[in-house]
């Protein structure tokens, strides 16, 4: 439980409502019970002499009394589980602005289906604890003790031997549940191996064929789903017990009242009435009592769900502002440099950036080329602190930059990051994402100097049109020049362009870049790029190798140096030679 | 992944289709006998329920009003043997349902892998195997439910409805229309709830699919959010988002605080109908207590069954639609041409002919071969080298059957290949991929690919000459070492090795080998560069080549540009004619050399 502590805001947050399902649980326990009370009257009644108006009467109790009973039955639920729900919202908001905030590592860490299973499966597994845990257990707390006590001033003897089967219930429930849980994960464990098997054998295909191993495949594949129907059928055997266990259990209670009780009847000690009542309150001690297992085991799920959910609010939001920061400091020229810095990705790695040092100028671009892994994609990250070096400063106007506010400092940049990210919505909502309210004159502007404007006008349904899965799927090329006209929509101080050409055709890369000159005029521009085409654009060229600048001029002065740029210099206009080719 | 979130998957269809149904009622005909022995057990079984309250009227009437103990003692323990037998059948009957589903399931499992085993590689480009995959399993499973609970209870359930209004109308039948006036209610009330539930949790669903479509997008775009410093902004989307499922949650909640109170009521007014009507007939002695007693009890029994029998609803719907998307799957026949009556080659010499081969991989596409001709001698090893997209890999492609080349011929020893089993062709065709496919087992049967004829002896002789034994060896379990998911824990050059060595061990006559582009660190490239001299010797090879040292050994070299034969030769002819590999070369192999040298 010591995990689940930690839900203790929460639960305050909700003390009235949940206070009122409390007593709501006593008032409904309180009702119910009062119905086979009745109907005991009424046999006894029946058996010595009764009035037509007395048996009307008690038909009207029973009636009465499940009626008021439910009332407040449906008041539980809508107390006790709707707040369940809403800590789960607000535990899940929490998790989630929480994920929101952590540095981009956190991302590259864990999976994507790791992130979502912490805000869906886990917040479940919580929410089971908040709500139907401790509905269950205090309504069979409740209800254990009204009713017992009734049946014990019935008949003490007959009400022991009765629930002596009862804990076994509630431990059976919770030793089987126990016991499939752990066969249902091998069952799991066995569907997906069988799941891993047919993803290689299709993405595996053309192998298979080749060594004519259809057949054998075959074979493997049925062995495999025999062995899944196996830890199938071992999960049957005990989850057909339940059921069995469940009527044989509750039956036997049953059973041993009318043997006990009906022995009593005879000797004069009871009323069939008092025996058919005994009956009927066995009859609703079952369920509780199953829950009662049941709530031991959602426990133990809340506690390991809460368990990970904690983990990632351990997660620090390493990147925040600080002391340092002057609230009024905004970046104005855009002169950005990088002194001695140092970046690893991790503690024992290696580090991608050595003590690596370069002065970009304001109102320049500079074409940052290399390897790939040379450390470019991390050199720019630094810039809007995506990532912080372990030693040295990045510094932009001569101040480091994390004496800016984040707000203001990315604020400044305008970044078309690798991957061209693109959100499922539609073209303007996209390129205008800085935007709260989309401008479409601001977007269009954008689009143009991306030359992306085109493609648009191409869409059906323009700027309106909608994008990624249920919409139309871009090509490379497109979602590269979206993502630059999102990155120019803010009018960026400094902008940023990883790798942001590699599928646009080089013909639309220089108008790109005609219109870029013009539009960055007197702003700073760091262009990562693989064409020399694109370099030569650059007011100089930098050249990254093994995490510190190995070549650094103008494309004129890399040609004459003949070192790596030069090199690839040659091979391009080579590749070039040979595409143009017949 | 995004794919298991789409919304589409959600909007279920109709429950019932009769020609769906017919098709799947056929896979349970190899287990009719036990369907058959489920049915009549559920009918007996369904019995003994509403028995016991029958036996406990009889305790109370016959035994406990004229004080027989001997007689009660005799009627408890009858119950309590009818309790007994109806728990070990039960628990058979479940066992039993289970294992029908699990068993018919297999089948149809077995059935839909055997037949994408058949299919052509053009399927494989349509169709994502991601969602072959879904079909295989997901789709599937969603039937066990139906072949199972859905088929065999649905009796089941009907049974005990049946035997319970058989019982209560012997015991007695004026109090059974007393008491069955409140069954309606419940019927009604039973199947309103469980439509209302279905809808609310499928709403739920819904926005679970929204939350987690929202977050894996908004996980992949975290570096954009942060950059444009929406955080807020996103946060209120999430919170949207995130209350609508709050809200589908609170409508699932009224629904159950409603039915189950109402079901308390429905019941309570039975028993106050039979307080009411049977206490007046008690009264004047026309009924006992026991059965007011007894009929208290079957007030209790009839909730289950009718609850069950709606959420058979649900099952139906799920399976019709699962079973509709496994059908189309197994009724699509994409397959190349094969010939009715295969001709057979023994053992062939190796010669291989292209005559006029062309293909385009899309219908009216641009052409991937083009008028490819080529004949290679037996034994001898040509280098296919040209820029990307020039079609060598296609070449191999087209040998291999993998497509049905649109015009020209290829001959195996002079034998038209269109006469040949894509099967009896591929016999003779060794193949070292790119891209190498590595399979859950062991390094053995990577090798082996599980063909019983490779001796152990051939299968290390095999690794050994290419050199792969020597890594094996120092697994902790050599040759038995599993191999993970898509052999995570070997490297690409390892990988390699095992390719190389399952051609070798598989001896084939013919090897049609894809090198790797991508070079390794020296120490492996140096390996598989022996390993590869290893696997060509002495067979014909057509190589789609990247390493300078091959494409020098090769007999000769063919210079392929946009799908046609451009240049052919040998490494000094070519070189001279300072045409298209002369670029390639210094464009690809010129480093090679220096770096070799």
């Amino acid at each position: 439980m010591q995990n689940l502590r930690a839900l203790k805001p929460y639960f305050k947050r909700y003390r009235g409502t949940l206070l009122a399902g409390v007593v709501y649980i006593l008032l409904s326990n309180g009702f119910t019970v009062y119905m086979p009370l009745a109907i005991r009257d009424a046999f006894n009644e029946l058996q010595t002499e009764i009035t037509d108006e007395a048996i009307l009467r008690y038909a009207l109790i029973i009636v009465g009394a499940a009626a008021l009973g439910g009332f407040f039955r449906y008041h539980i639920r809508q107390t006790i589980i709707r707040v369940s729900r809403k800590i789960e919202y607000d535990l899940r908001q929490d998790l989630w602005e929480h994920i929101q905030r952590l540095p981009l590592r956190f991302f590259n860490v864990n999976s994507v289906g790791d992130i979502m299973a912490r805000c869906t499966n886990d917040v479940s597994a919580v929410r089971m604890f908040v709500g139907p845990a401790v509905m269950y257990s205090l309504d069979t707390l409740a209800r254990l003790a009204i009713v017992v006590a009734i049946m014990i001033s019935i008949d003490a003897a007959v009400t022991l031997y009765a629930l002596l089967p009862l804990p076994i219930l509630s431990y059976a429930v919770y030793a089987v549940g126990r016991r499939m849980h752990k066969r249902y994960t091998a069952v799991q464990d066995k569907f997906s191996e069988l799941s891993t098997k047919a993803q290689e054998n299709y993405a595996g295909m053309k192998t298979v064929k080749s060594y004519l191993a259809e057949d054998r495949e075959i074979d493997e594949f049925s062995r495999l789903g025999e062995e899944y129907l196996r830890k199938n059928m071992r999960l049957a055997r005990i989850q057909a017990l339940f059921f069995p266990f469940l009527l044989l259990t509750s039956g036997v209670s049953i059973v041993v009242v009318v043997w006990a009780g009906g022995a009593n009847v005879i000797s004069g000690d009871l009323m069939i009435g008092d025996l058919t009542a005994l009956t009927v309150y066995v009859g609703l001690l079952v369920w509780p009592v199953i829950a009662l297992g049941w709530v031991v085991h959602i426990v133990q799920q809340g506690e390991a769900g809460m368990k990970r959910i904690l983990r990632v609010f351990n997660e620090p939001i390493a990147i925040a502002d600080d002391e340092k920061v002057d609230p009024t400091l905004t970046p104005t020229r855009g002169e950005i440099e990088f002194r001695d810095v140092t970046f690893k990705h991790s503690e024992n790695a290696p580090p991608t950036l050595k003590n690596l040092s370069l002065a970009i100028p304001a109102g320049s671009t500079v074409a940052i080329m290399g390897k790939t892994g040379a450390g470019k994609s991390t050199l720019l990250d630094l810039i809007p602190r995506f990532a912080e070096p372990n030693e040295g400063a990045v510094l932009i106007d001569g101040r480091d930059v994390r004496e800016y506010p984040l707000r203001a400092l990315r604020g400044a940049v305008g970044f078309a990051r690798q991957e061209a990210f693109l959100f499922s919505a539609n073209v303007e909502t996209n390129v205008a994402y800085a935007l709260d309210e989309p401008d479409r004159e601001r977007v269009e502007r954008a689009a143009e100097i991306a030359q992306f404007a085109p493609d648009v006008a191409d869409m059906t349904d323009g700027y309106r049109t909608m994008i990624g899965e249920r919409g139309v799927t871009l090509s490379g090329g497109q979602k590269q020049r979206a993502a630059i006209a999102r990155a120019l929509l803010v009018d960026p101080l400094i902008l940023l362009l990883d790798d942001s050409f590699s599928a646009v055709d080089t013909g639309t890369e220089e108008e790109i870049l005609k219109g870029l000159r013009r539009f960055m005029k007197d702003r700073t521009s760091v262009i990562v790029c693989h064409r020399v085409s694109t370099a030569k654009e650059a007011d100089f060229v930098v050249v990254i190798e093994d995490g510190k600048v190995a070549e650094r001029g103008t494309h004129d002065e890399l040609i004459a140096r003949d070192g790596w740029y030069a090199e690839i210099n040659r091979r391009q206009t080579l590749e070039k030679e040979i595409e143009e080719l017949d | 992944m995004a794919k298991d979130f789409n919304v589409d998957q959600e909007a279920l269809g109709k429950a019932y289709d009769g020609r769906l149904m017919r098709r799947l009622l056929k896979y349970l005909k190899p287990y009719r006998k036990y369907v058959v022995l489920a049915i009549l057990l559920h009918l007996f079984t369904a019995s003994l329920g509403p028995l016991r309250p029958y036996l406990t009227k009889i305790a109370v009437d016959d035994h406990i009003a004229t004080k027989d103990y001997g007689g009660l003692a005799e009627i408890v323990a009858l119950i309590f043997g009818a309790l007994f037998l109806q728990a070990i059948i039960q628990y058979v009957l479940m066992y039993l349902t289970q294992w029908i589903g699990q068993k018919t399931i297999l089948d149809l499992r077995k059935e839909i892998f055997a037949h994408v085993q058949r299919l052509a590689a053009s399927f494989f480009d349509k169709t994502p195997v991601g969602r072959l995959v879904t079909r295989t399993t997901n789709d599937v499973e969603a039937l066990n439910q139906m072949f199972g609970a859905g088929v065999v209870t649905a009796f089941s359930d009907v049974f005990i409805v049946g035997w319970i209004l058989a019982f209560m109308f012997y015991t007695d039948v004026e109090l059974s229309f007393v008491t069955l006036a409140a069954l309606p209610l419940l019927v009604y009330g039973t199947f309103v709830f469980k439509k209302k539930a279905r809808e609310a949790y499928r709403d739920v669903r819904l926005h679970l699919a929204r939350l987690n479509a929202y977050m894996q997008e908004h996980v992949a775009g975290a570096a954009i959010v942060q950059l444009f410093g929406k955080e807020r902004r996103e946060a209120k989307r999430y919170a949207n988002i995130n209350a609508d499922h709050r809200q589908a949650n609170y409508d699932s909640i009224l629904y159950h605080a409603v039915f189950f109170p109402f079901v308390e009521l429905v019941s309570a007014l039975a028993l106050a109908l039979i307080v009411w009507h049977g206490g007046g007939l008690a009264k004047n002695d026309v009924l006992t207590l026991g059965v007011l007693f007894a009929f208290i009890q079957y007030v209790e029994m009839f909730f289950r069954p009718i609850r069950d029998l709606a959420e058979k609803y649900n099952i139906m719907q799920t399976a019709m639609a699962s079973s509709e998307r496994v059908f189309k799957l197994l009724d699509d026949e994409t397959v190349v041409r094969n010939p009715e009556r295969s001709a057979a080659i023994e053992r062939a010499r190796g010669e291989v002919e292209f005559q006029h081969v062309s293909l385009s991989y899309l219908k009216d596409g641009k052409h991937a071969l083009r008028d490819f001709s080529l004949k290679i001698a037996p034994g001898e090893t040509v280098a296919l080298v040209g820029h990307t997209g020039a079609g060598k890999s296609t070449v191999i492609n087209v040998l291999l059957r993998f497509y049905d080349h649109d015009e020209g011929r290829i001959f195996i020893d002079g034998t038209d290949a269109a006469a040949l089993d894509e099967r009896e062709l591929r016999r003779h065709i060794g193949v070292a991929p790119q891209d190498v496919s590595l399979f859950q087992g062991t390094i053995r049967s990577n090798i082996t690919m599980n063909n019983p004829d490779i001796s152990e002896e051939r299968m290390i002789e095999a690794a050994k000459a290419t050199g792969a034994h020597e890594f094996i060896e120092r697994l902790p379990n050599g040759y038995d070492e599993t191999v993970a998911e898509r052999g995570a824990t070997l490297s690409v050059g390892q990988k390699q090795l095992i390719s190389f060595a399952r051609a070798l061990a598989h001896d084939p006559e013919i090897i049609a080998l894809d090198e790797a582009t991508s070079s390794v660190d020296a120490e492996t490239e140096g390996k598989a560069q022996a390993a590869v001299e290893k696997l060509l010797e002495g067979r014909t090879s057509i190589v789609v080549a990247h390493r300078l040292s091959t494409i020098q050994s090769a007999d000769r070299i063919v210079v392929m540009h946009k799908g046609r034969v451009r240049e052919i030769g040998s490494h000094q002819e070519l070189l001279a004619q300072k045409g298209i590999y002369h670029r390639l070369y210094r464009l690809q192999y010129k480093d090679q050399a220096i770096d070799a040298s």
